[in-house]
């Protein structure tokens, strides 16, 4: 076990480090002078001495290579250098919106797990019956929706509704508030889009519980729980569930790892100022610094989660012993 | 179960139906029906796309200040939009832009991984383990973070997004052909094909690639509504295709919001379009994977 997550860790660091080779040159694909290009969107002269102030604050000045190690040792001690846009610190930046994102990645995992197993164990229980064929479809559906369009229909959803229950339109509140200093208002606020993407997340789940139960449901011994004389409760419970729930575990760990993109759509939808909306920000702004340090985040993030997920499938099922 | 043995199910199973069309349809209908109405879905959408100018009934991109945000009626089935454009024209030509891009991007994302895909499982060795860190590399993205990140390298518009989609699909497709590939490189008519003297060249494409069709037919269909997907996501964001292209994206961005309590109509229809164009090309995907994966069959 602790070969396997040593080896792991190993495979880590040239992924990483592709990734950031990735990022770093694409980036500077673009066509032309970044710092040109960036002062000539703002429709004034720009003499060449601004640019080179630019060029230098950016170390565009040196050789492609050191750009590239500074860029490496940066992320290694999370100093990402400035936004090109607002020229604070991008650690500043992310560090304001990185509690929110959280939040909501955390209540959207929270509703997908909360819908998900009763709804995929009911469904592979009564299959193909009318409530497997309502499941399936709602699930399907899921899929389907992007989630950006369910944010907008639940978004006109609470405005008809409490326009006509309560006379005056209600909109969640647009400014986030930590939860420990206004839990109410703060949940009023992130409920609705942990709901949009949480649907979304679920509808994944509810497929992959669903069909692991329903493989798990013909293994022997079930058959077996069943002549003992067992309730069908406990064989459920106790003897289907558990099994089926290792696969699940996985697909809710790459679905969180997803979420982060999920989230881009969602944070837009809702107005929230999250990760998602500053990348999507900083793309439309031509900020390349913080885009590759968000697209670092993001990757970093993302093979984290591959790895736990991985270790945890290790350990939650003894027969996996990864040589 | 080899590759090669699913293929000649498969085969068996489309091409042993001498049957007139229609009952082969009929046929589908009472097996699949999920599939079927897939198949519908996708084929009313083909139609809508191809036939766009016959269907509808005014210019998707004409502004008219008299018919402002007009609710549903006859003239407007739809509605219009804030500049007075008819939403149900705007969906029409929308289907023609999801289309495309839904269909270049994955043709060209489940091509390109289907030949890199065999190619690495072909040579194997080295060349192999290289290939597959590389392709480790691009799955350490997630699909619409590498998406945006491309935006924000070639800009936006049509041809970009379909660029930008078509990126992530390769290391996907590439994945899951190469894991069925290596089964099919260990066939004898491999070797036999190479004790033949034939070239690398060659095998892959008229040996290998044939015999790794049902993964991708597989990826292909999946690719197709993610594909739409991405590209509503993306113009949504207003980093896809550009106004004044009609695309269903596009049209929840703006003012779909702004008008969204006063003008429902403007916001549902275009979501009620990307949903049934996903959905249909899951159920056709799902259907199309039943019919190619026995393994997976009656489930």
């Amino acid at each position: 076990m602790y070969n396997y997550i040593l080896k792991r860790i190993l495979l880590m660091i040239p992924t990483l480090f592709g990734a950031a080779f990735l990022v770093f040159f694409l980036l500077r694909l673009i066509p032309g002078d970044v710092c040109e290009l960036r002062l000539a969107g703002t429709g004034l002269y720009v003499d060449q001495e601004t640019i080179d102030i630019c060029r230098e604050k950016l170390g565009l000045h040196e050789p492609m290579i050191v750009q590239f190690f500074d860029f490496l040792l940066g992320i290694v001690t999370f100093d990402l250098g400035e936004s090109m846009w607002t020229g604070r610190a991008i650690t500043y930046e992310m560090g304001l919106r990185f509690e929110l994102s959280l939040q909501v990645a955390i209540m959207a995992t929270v509703t997908a797990i909360l819908i998900a197993i009763p709804l995929g164990t009911i469904s592979a229980i009564k299959q193909d019956t009318w409530i497997d064929y309502i499941v399936r479809t709602i699930s399907i559906a899921g899929i389907a929706i992007p989630s950006f369009w369910y944010g907008i229909l639940i978004i006109l959803g609470i405005l008809i509704f409490t326009q006509s229950w309560f006379g005056e339109p209600w909109m969640p509140p647009l400014d986030y508030v930590p939860i420990w200093v206004d839990p109410w208002r703060n949940l009023s606020q992130l409920i609705w889009p942990a709901i949009a993407t949480g649907y979304r997340y679920s509808a994944v789940a509810t497929r992959m519980t669903r069909s692991a139960m329903l493989e798990v449901l013909r293994e022997d011994y079930i058959r077996t729980a069943r002549a003992k004389g067992l309730l069908e409760k406990v064989i459920i419970n106790r003897h289907a569930l558990k099994n089926s729930l290792l696969p699940v575990v996985t697909i809710i760990g790459i679905e969180f790892a997803f979420l982060m993109g999920g989230l881009v759509v969602t944070e837009q939808v809702f107005n929230l100022n999250g990760l998602g909306k500053l990348f999507v920000e900083s793309v439309m702004s031509a900020d390349y610094s913080m885009t590759q340090a968000l697209v670092m985040v993001v990757v970093i993030v993302f093979v984290f989660t591959n790895f736990i997920v991985d270790i945890m499938y290790a350990w939650l099922d003894p027969r996996i012993r990864y040589a | 179960m080899s590759v090669a043995e699913i293929q000649v199910e498969a085969d068996l199973e489309t091409f042993d139906d001498k049957d007139p069309w229609y009952s082969v349809a009929i046929d589908l209908i009472k097996r699949k029906p999920l599939g079927a109405a897939g198949a519908l879905i996708v084929l009313i959408m083909i139609i809508m796309a191809l036939m766009a100018e016959l269907i509808a009934p005014f210019d998707p991109e004409l502004n008219s200040y008299e018919y402002m945000l007009v609710g549903p009626n006859w003239t407007f089935l739809f509605g219009t939009d804030q500049f007075g454009r008819d939403i149900f024209s705007r969906i029409v030509f929308g289907a023609r832009t999801a289309l495309f891009v839904g269909f270049v991007s994955a043709i060209i994302g489940s091509s390109l991984g289907l030949v890199l895909g065999v190619t690495s499982a072909y040579f194997g060795g080295r060349f192999d383990l290289i290939f597959q860190r590389i392709m480790d590399i691009f799955m350490s993205f997630p699909l619409i973070i590498l998406a945006l990140a491309v935006v924000s390298i070639f800009g936006t518009g049509t041809q970009n997004v379909i660029l930008a989609i078509t990126i992530p699909f390769i290391p996907r497709c590439a994945r899951v052909v190469r894991s069925n590939a290596l089964a099919v490189r260990e066939v004898p008519y491999i070797d036999a094909a190479r004790a033949c003297g034939f070239s690398h060249t060659r095998i892959i494409l008229r040996h290998m690639v044939p015999n790794v069709m049902a993964p991708y037919l597989i990826m292909f269909t999946a690719f197709v509504g993610q594909a739409i997907l991405l590209e509503a996501s993306l113009s949504y964001l207003g980093l896809g295709v550009q106004e004044p292209v009609a695309a269903w994206g596009l049209m929840l961005q703006g003012g779909a919001e702004e008008f969204a309590e006063s003008a429902p109509w403007i916001p549902i229809f275009p979501g009620v379009a990307i949903s049934l164009a996903v959905f249909g090309f899951n159920l056709f995907g799902d259907a199309i994977r039943d019919v190619l994966d026995p393994k997976l069959r009656s489930r």
